[in-house]
């Protein structure tokens, strides 16, 4: 039977995609020409730009491209796209490498002011956000985006969904990021903490995120498994919550289709405890579902042994995203919000602790049988280290959320020394641990180029971490006592200028542990890039080496 | 142990475990928020809140644009030490217009919720401009570039627009008139000032940059800093009345 050579045509989603695009472009120069604003006619001329330029490689990979379509399987096996994959994991360093930095600069800016420079664009108003958006949702988000497509096309044994789409998603994904920093730092903010972008990236990162959850619900659902492995339960959990806090959180009216400006239709109380709401649960589903997934493939799959306990993992997700969602008031303790929501903020936060710590406990004891691991390989000790900080500030977070303990910690660098233990020690580390698992499968190499500059990673930035939280504890906890103080006359001790000035040595300390965390991070870059480059592949390729027995 | 078993339904069926997530989900975000529209307790009754004046109004747009909110809270706790050291605590009514709400999260700098009239104009300009020239040890940035740029406020009747759709209660008068009072607010001894004063009482009225020839950023971020905290009278306000 003679194979017919089937013709070249532009697939639906091709032309469907490629007019959508032309169309936006078209609209979006129109935006430009009659914005009210400079800053957002150059965002509108980025939408533009980009809009032109996704009709461009639509065309180009048509052109390019053989008449069918990349096919599901290869010789029976599925046939992986990996792209999007790669992308978003060169993607979360470059980020990466950018947060850390704005990270560092800030800390810098506290210590020493005159480094804001006078300049509107490099105050720390306009770039703490800067940093916390580019480690949060670049950085963060970009290592979920590698994962989540790495991992439910692995665990479901079949090709991503879609053909463009997990494209548009990854490319679609980093075009928010760029127009929400390059806004922040031109002063488009909407004055919510972790939700600055205003209403035009807001709505723009809600048409990418509903593709992402149809990509990752079509791929599973395709899936060649008969169960869906539980680090997917965790994806979705995230992907879905996301969605919804990003569109309740974000409710707003924009002052036109010209101005970046919009109001939000909730005010004053009520706003605080969306607002809440939504922080607390980019935590939890963000920062918290969406890792564990990572450390429910990673650390399994880097141990070589199976999950400690499939009932766990059950009782850890259901435990987990129901009483997460409540946690949010324990930010708003001895505020005008009502005394009833602060108590269940509270009370849901304590309860919190448990599935936190089962999750911990479910991912430590996967170990179980090759503990001896964590001293030959630094990639896994990585992880495991982070399942710990996991553990650490996951009791320190329910501890801060008691009202008691809140009228101290509350409004002082408590509250960001809790923060960076969590997002330096766990986000961090279980990023770091898998980026080091990934960047070896997606570019078919045997291992990393170097796991002694692994080890360079794992301790420098350990001992940035150990610095970081230690000096905030100390600075948190000295600012509120001082606050609080009383002379023996009943007068307050102290000016709140005098509070400020105290802080400053443990500005500088914070700021010490900042930089050795970024230099970890670059070391890191680098060995990324040498195996990417195949640097030491082939030496080490025919060389015998004896193998080690453990000692036991 | 058939009850584990049951978990086969979530974990062979995405549409299902997506619509448990939902359910689980949900439940703790509807409990949490939804009460506070129609409890009657959670905003109290008191008199003197009132929608921002248009200068206000382009004030507080300055403030968050410049990030305030990342070192200073809005938001006296009901703490010993706090009432001292600001005054009164904060109502949830003193926010009640505001859009976003700026209570922040972090005291990187001082609580501002009653920083109205605790000092004068001039003080604000000299520390917008070099904080370090008023309070030596202050990390806080240097603001040069309000005073010398000029406001671009063309769009606040928009703006008021948006808000009264939203529920602001700004009467038709203040629409008309808002270019108008926004001038006017940002001038010494003009005669319109009365007409302003009954429209947005207690506002403060006079030329804040101390440059009468133009109104520059300077002038609605001090605009909105005066008015803080000041609206109500906590001579005349009564805690119990608001006990239910």
């Amino acid at each position: 039977m003679a194979h017919t050579v089937p013709t070249k045509q532009m697939t639906t989603s091709e032309m469907g995609l490629a007019i959508v695009a032309a169309v936006f472009a078209l609209f979006a120069l129109v935006v430009a020409a009659k914005a009210h604003t400079p800053e957002y006619a150059f965002h509108a001329a980025i939408f533009a730009i980009a809009a032109g330029a996704s009709v461009f490689a639509i065309a180009n990979r048509y052109f390019d491209r053989p008449a069918m379509l990349p096919p599901q399987e290869i010789d029976g096996r599925p046939n992986y796209n990996m792209g999007p994959v790669k992308f978003a994991t060169l993607a979360s360093l470059f980020w990466g490498i950018a947060g850390f930095t704005v990270g560092l600069v800030i800390a810098l800016q506290l210590a020493w002011p005159a480094l804001n420079l006078g300049l509107p664009w490099t105050s720390f108003g306009r770039l703490r956000p800067l940093h916390t958006s580019a480690v949060i949702f670049a950085f963060g988000g970009n290592v979920l985006l590698a994962t989540s497509f790495y991992v439910v096309q692995r665990t479901s044994r079949v090709r991503l969904a879609g053909d463009l789409a997990p494209w548009f998603v990854v490319l679609g994904y980093n075009l928010f990021i760029v127009v929400a920093g390059t806004g922040y730092v031109l002063g488009i903010t909407q004055g919510k903490e972790y939700a600055e972008p205003e209403w035009y990236a807001d709505l723009f990162l809600t048409v990418v995120w509903v593709v992402y959850l149809l990509v990752f619900l079509a791929t599973l659902m395709k899936r060649k498994e008969p169960h869906i492995y539980v680090a997917n339960w965790f994806y979705l959990a995230f992907i879905v919550t996301i969605a919804v806090l990003h569109l309740g959180n974000n409710a707003t009216v924009p002052v036109s289709v010209f101005s970046p400006k919009s109001y939000i239709v909730w005010a004053g109380v009520q706003d605080a405890m969306v607002q809440w709401w939504y922080g607390h649960n980019a935590v939890g589903f963000f920062l918290t579902a969406g890792f564990l997934a990572i450390m429910y493939y990673f650390i399994p799959k880097r141990a070589n042994r199976p999950v400690y306990s499939y009932r766990l993992s059950i009782i850890h997700f259901w435990a987990l995203i129901f009483l997460y969602i409540w946690a949010g008031p324990h930010h708003l303790h001895y505020t005008a919000l009502p005394d009833w929501a602060q108590t269940l903020g509270m009370t849901f936060s304590v309860m919190l602790w448990m599935p936190s710590w089962g999750g911990m406990i479910n991912g430590l004891m996967t170990l179980s049988g090759a503990w001896d691991k964590l001293r030959t390989d630094p990639v896994l000790r990585m992880m495991v280290v982070s399942v710990a900080f996991y553990g650490m500030s996951t009791f320190e977070g329910p501890l801060m959320s008691v009202k008691a303990v809140n009228s101290l910690s509350h409004y002082t660098d408590w509250t960001i020394g809790h923060v960076h233990s969590g997002a330096l020690g766990w986000v961090g580390y279980v990023s770091f641990g898998a980026i080091y698992c990934l960047v070896p499968w997606l570019w078919n190499r045997r291992e990393m180029y170097s796991l002694r500059l692994v080890n360079w990673h794992f301790w420098i930035s350990t001992l940035g971490i150990v610095l970081y939280i230690s000096a905030m504890w100390v600075s948190g906890i000295l600012q509120g006592l001082m606050w609080r103080a009383y002379t023996a006359l009943g007068f307050l001790e102290y000016s709140f200028i005098e509070t400020v000035e105290a802080m400053h040595p443990f500005y500088v300390i914070r700021a010490l542990g900042g930089l050795l965390f970024l230099a970890g991070a670059l070391i890191m870059v680098v060995n990324v890039w040498r195996t990417i480059a195949g640097a030491g592949e082939a030496a080490s390729e025919p060389a015998a080496i004896p193998a080690l027995v453990p000692a036991e | 142990m058939s009850l584990w078993n049951r978990h086969k339904i979530f974990e062979t069926n995405s549409i299902v475990l997506i619509l448990g997530i939902l359910v689980m989900i949900a439940i703790g975000g509807l409990v949490e928020i939804v009460p506070l529209y129609y409890l009657k307790s959670t905003i109290e009754k008191v008199d003197g809140v009132r929608p921002y004046s248009p200068l206000e109004l382009a004030g507080r747009n300055i403030y968050v644009r410049e990030g305030c909110y990342n070192c200073h809270s809005q938001m006296v706790r009901p703490l010993r030490d706090e009432v001292e050291r600001y005054g009164h605590y904060s109502l949830a009514a003193e926010s009640m217009y505001d859009r976003p709400f700026q209570w922040g999260s972090k005291r990187t700098g001082p609580d501002l919720a009653r920083l109205g009239g605790k000092y004068s104009d001039e003080w604000h300009r000299a520390h917008l401009a070099d904080p370090r020239s008023i309070v030596p040890g202050s990390i806080m940035p240097a603001y040069g570039w309000l005073a010398q740029t000029p406001l671009k406020a063309d769009e606040i009747v928009q703006d008021m627009k948006v808000q009264k759709l939203l529920g602001v209660p700004y009467s038709d008068d203040m629409l008309v008139r808002a270019a108008a009072d926004l001038r006017v607010q940002a001038t010494t001894d003009d005669p319109e000032a009365d007409a302003l004063a009954r429209r947005y009482p207690k506002a403060v009225i006079r030329d804040f940059d101390g440059d009468p020839t133009r109104i520059t950023e300077a002038d609605a971020l001090i605009a909105y800093l005066q008015v803080l905290g000041t609206q109500v009278d906590f001579r005349l306000y009564d805690n119990k009345a608001n006990v239910r």
